[in-house]
């Protein structure tokens, strides 16, 4: 019976509650029951609730949530206890869901792999010798082991998508301005979006609902929640484009292989495949660095123990090495040379988007050049950290919306597919994966634990 | 050689709405309990993001108005980095390279006369916490933090402090006439820094370094320490000395001013545009309506007052100087006009015997005018001494008041106006009368 | 690239502390993410204007009205040092 439970998803949760099959009460026991056995080994929960009603979800430990501490990874917070909630919570308060946990990320949002957090490393589920991606990393393995039914992440230049693709989830990373920021421990401002991990596409598409919409407070959000329209049958009429830049040298052969799989399984269920160009793919990783070092060195300003917090030197070494290279891009006589060219390349890049949608309504291709990597395998070196972003960075500059959707493994580990929308196109990025996924059985597969 | 003085000076306004710049505590923090009026959003706490308060950006065109400024089809607030335990944030959210309002000017009288003062920028951006130094000890209230500020900089075109009066006291009125501010030095709502620096009489080229004064909290000293520094600042130039960008205060004790800062230990605000802000677009033709709607400013109704009714200067500025006095003027003047009381009467009355512009109506301010202009004598002793006058040249009058007969007072109050040529204030007159004539009963 | 003064200039206007060793590394691996970036230099960008914001608001702006604000005792709560209603921190120059 537990195992059930704990393998329905979102969707399939609340309507089962609705015929009785189980309790509220049972829900989260069984959740609980999962999260005592294995979550000390996969590190990702770093506070449990034990609650007895509610539809338990997982809460990313730099999204703010009212009496339940909030740390971001971070030695700096590591007594911090909110004293209000972040808009996304109060909304999926309001909706019966419980918080279970606050799961565990690099710190500050500040990686691409979970081992940069200050509260132990998590660990993939699929294989406990390989990272499961970051800066999400405790959000996407815990949907991954089924120890919650769905989680909150953020997403800054791949910060879902990434983990959920080497994780085998749902990721979504909502269009720039589709949810409020309003109590995310901010890292760059202007690319940071609230997302989730999900089971199926379904449910992604039910707490978009849920978060989505402005309030008074993300001044950057817009007015108008996200409200699903009809979903697609098929994917007659609709165009895929992919971009020749996201498969060039640096993408692995094994995961090349499953991709263009999977692109062909979206042909046979009736798109249109156009190839495009995103020409200025290349000079992205250079321009989000920028933008974001620049951003985060202001945003992490305020940890100065006064009002909040441990002292600076509490801070672990990827948010001193972004806080230095931020204030030094943004340091007298550099602003023309480092911020103001990257803002202006980001114009370059966003429009490359905009020129390719005239030509399709989607764009789909890897989330990530590698399956799951070693643990230890590339900590050593920042930037190789960072140029494996490269496929999800460039959307986040130009704020347009990404799912990375489960489609195969290769040598045994899962492979996200990325599909891209244009600006506030949510729902067709959700429609397009919706239909792959039904055509499809990779939800089925679990990792074995 | 001879040197002049080049001046510049920084104005930083506190606005009076009820909410704060970015969040909608309320702003009204003066005298209230510490750190109650403080939410995420001015408190800095992770997770909190700003929102624009639209009172504020109004007040702000409308000063930059005032001072006759353009105003920027496109604005946006940028981000001013610093550490310091009164500023939650670790930045200020300010403005930079895209202000509200710029290139404006304002006229003011000084030494060399009536002079125009250009007006570089006025923006907006919001005010930090209030430290308390104790012993070792700094302790920290944040009910100011987050309150909105209007920043007003003029180009270095003061010469002198007298020059650099009159635009605190023209800026003082302004605020306070658009209703934007009380502008109270002590209290801190208004703020003012000086930039000086010398150069050769005659020279037109700026100096190459700027000594900045500030954290000077009142306006007679910062006068003294813009005079002594210019003193300064000369001997300095003559003793062979360069002199280099430095920020000073005020030591009133020792009457010097004294180094708080060097360039070497500037700041580097490393300012750029706040992403958490959406930009502000002006319509010229919503500024426009706001331009017409600007009441007339104190110092344009001083012109009006000299130029259109022959107001003496000094009584035209004194009048205009507070709004309610002003209005008091203008209305009751229709009127005095009609019963043909010249302005400047109407003036003095004004200013000599401050009705109160609540309590008293037009109608008596005109018979009060009326009264005086025949000469009203009004001042207690000056009657008491005319009464017991008039007591002494009669005392048959006083003997009959005194025996019963009331109508005899009269027979005073004549006396008392025969007296006085027709001058003393009847109604003032018998109340005394009979206050005299009943004590002195013996 | 970076030299290890610039990186204790750097590490000044921070506002963080680095020892010798911290130093040594930094100045290492932002000179070579620097060198990285040096690329941006390849892209003609002179009629591009820069986008600072994704969202096309504009003007938003909040009605001047008064809202609910943390209780005194919610403010102070995660601050290590408090004296009475007071933050506290060691003593500062008044600049």
């Amino acid at each position: 019976m537990s195992n059930n439970i704990t393998s329905l998803s979102l969707v399939e949760t609340i309507e089962a509650l609705e015929r009785k099959e189980f309790s509220e009460e049972d829900l989260n026991s069984a959740y609980l029951e999962r999260i005592s056995t294995l979550n000390e080994k996969l590190g990702i929960f770093l506070e449990v609730k034990k609650n007895t009603s509610g539809i338990p979800a997982g809460i990313k430990d730099v999204i703010i949530t009212k009496d339940i501490k909030t740390t971001a990874g971070s030695k700096i917070l590591s007594n911090f206890i909110p004293q209000y909630n972040a808009t996304v919570v109060e909304r999926l308060l309001t909706q019966n869901i419980s918080i279970i946990g606050k799961t565990n990320c690099d710190e500050f949002a500040m990686g691409s792999s979970g081992e940069n957090s200050s509260f132990g490393v998590t660990k993939n589920p699929w294989d406990l010798s390989k990272v499961p991606g970051g800066s999400s990393s405790g959000s996407a393995a815990a949907v991954s082991a089924d120890l919650c039914v769905f989680a909150l992440g953020t997403d800054t230049g791949g910060s879902i998508r990434q983990p959920a693709s080497l994780c085998g989830v749902v990721g979504l990373k909502p269009s720039y301005g589709r949810v409020s920021r309003y109590g995310l421990i901010a890292m760059a401002s202007s690319l940071d979006q609230p997302g989730s991990f999900t089971k199926t596409v379904a449910d992604s598409r039910k707490v978009l609902e849920w978060i989505s919409g402005g309030d008074t407070y993300d001044s950057n959000a817009k007015e108008s929640k996200f409200i699903p329209s009809t979903t697609l049958k098929n994917l007659k009429g609709i165009r895929v484009g992919v971009p020749q830049e996201y498969f060039e040298e640096g993408l692995d052969k094994g995961v090349e292989k499953v991709i263009r799989e999977a692109i062909n399984k979206l042909e046979e269920l009736g798109a249109e495949i156009v190839e495009v160009s995103l020409p200025h793919t290349e000079y992205a990783i250079a321009t989000y660095y920028i933008i974001i070092a620049s951003e985060v060195s202001t945003n992490l300003a305020r940890f100065d123990a006064i009002r909040f917090g441990n002292s600076r030197d509490n801070f672990g070494s990827e948010p001193k090495r972004r806080i230095m290279l931020g204030t030094y891009a943004l340091s007298s006589g550099y602003y023309d040379a480092y911020f103001s060219k990257a803002a202006k390349v980001r114009t370059l890049i966003k429009q490359d988007f905009e020129k390719a949608f005239e030509k399709c309504d989607v764009i789909v291709g890897p989330v990530s050049p590698t399956t799951a990597w070693n643990l230890g395998e590339k900590i050593s070196d920042p930037l190789t950290m960072y140029l494996s972003d490269a496929y999800t960075i460039p959307a986040s500059l130009a704020g347009i919306p990404g799912l990375s959707i489960p489609c195969g493994f290769s040598e045994g580990l899962p492979v996200g597919l990325q599909i891209l929308g244009k600006y506030m196109d949510d729902e067709t990025v959700l429609g397009v994966g919706e239909v792959y996924e039904q055509a499809t059985n990779w939800r089925k597969e679990k990792p074995k634990l | 050689m001879n040197y002049s003085p080049v001046i510049g000076l920084e104005v930083h306004v506190e606005l009076n709405t009820k909410s704060k710049m970015f969040c909608r505590c309320s702003a009204d923090y003066f005298g209230k309990e510490p750190n109650t009026h403080t939410c995420p959003i001015c408190l800095g706490l992770p997770g909190a993001l700003p929102y624009i308060n639209k009172e504020a950006i109004v007040n702000c065109i409308k000063i930059g108005l005032a001072l006759n400024c353009k105003v920027n089809p496109t604005s946006l607030f940028e981000r001013k980095n610093y550490f310091y335990p009164d500023l939650a944030k670790g930045f200020q959210i300010s403005q930079y390279r895209y202000p509200l309002c710029v290139e404006g000017w304002i006229e003011i009288e000084g030494k060399e006369g009536v002079k125009k003062i250009r007006i570089n920028r006025a923006h907006q951006e919001e005010d930090t916490g209030k430290l308390t130094h104790i012993s070792s000890e700094t302790l920290i209230d944040f009910n100011r933090s987050g309150v909105p500020l209007v920043e007003i900089v003029t180009e270095p075109d003061f010469t002198d402090v007298e020059e650099i009066r009159d635009y605190a006291k023209k800026l003082q009125q302004m605020f306070r006439y658009l209703g934007v501010s009380n502008a109270d030095m002590e209290r801190g709502d208004m703020r003012l820094e000086a930039n000086i620096s010398v150069r050769p009489e005659g020279s037109e080229e700026l100096p190459p370094y700027r000594v900045e004064l500030k954290n000077i909290n009142s306006f007679r000293f910062m006068v003294a320490a813009v005079e002594y520094e210019i003193k300064r600042q000369i001997a300095a130039i003559e003793a062979g000395e360069k002199l280099s960008q430095e920020t000073r205060g005020w030591d009133e004790d020792k009457k010097e001013t004294y180094l708080q800062r060097s360039k070497e230990e500037a700041h580097d605000y490393r300012y750029f545009p706040e992403p958490d802000l959406p930009e502000i677009k002006n319509d010229m033709q919503n500024v426009e309506k706001l331009k017409a709607q600007l009441p007339e400013l104190p110092w344009e109704k001083a012109k009006r007052y000299q130029d259109e009714l022959g107001i003496k200067k000094i009584d035209a500025g004194i009048i205009s100087e507070d709004k309610k006095n002003a209005q008091l003027f203008e209305e009751v003047l229709k009127q005095a006009q009609k019963e043909g009381i010249n302005p400047q009467d109407l003036a003095n009355h004004i200013i000599n015997k401050r009705p109160n512009v609540d309590q008293t109506s037009t109608s008596q301010i005109i018979e009060n005018i009326k009264n005086k202009t025949i000469g009203v004598i009004g001042g207690d002793s000056e009657l008491e001494e005319l009464a017991k006058q008039a007591m002494e040249q009669d005392p048959k009058a006083v003997e009959d008041f005194r025996g019963g007969k009331e109508n005899s007072i009269q027979v005073l109050i004549g006396a008392v106006m025969r007296l006085s040529s027709g001058k003393a204030n009847v109604a003032k007159l018998k109340p005394l009368l009979t206050k005299l004539l009943l004590e002195n009963k013996n | 690239m970076l030299t290890k003064d610039q990186v204790r200039h750097v590490a000044k206007l921070a506002n963080l502390s680095l020892d010798d060793e911290e130093v040594e590394k930094y100045s290492q691996q932002l000179s070579n993410i620097l060198e990285y970036i040096e690329q941006l230099n390849e892209v003609d960008t002179s009629n591009i204007k820069p986008t600072f914001n994704v969202s096309d608001n504009v003007n938003v702006l909040a009605e001047d009205q008064i809202g609910t604000s943390l209780t005194q005792e919610q403010a102070l709560a995660n601050a290590s040092v408090k004296k009475d209603d007071f933050f506290v921190t060691k003593g500062v120059f008044n600049e």
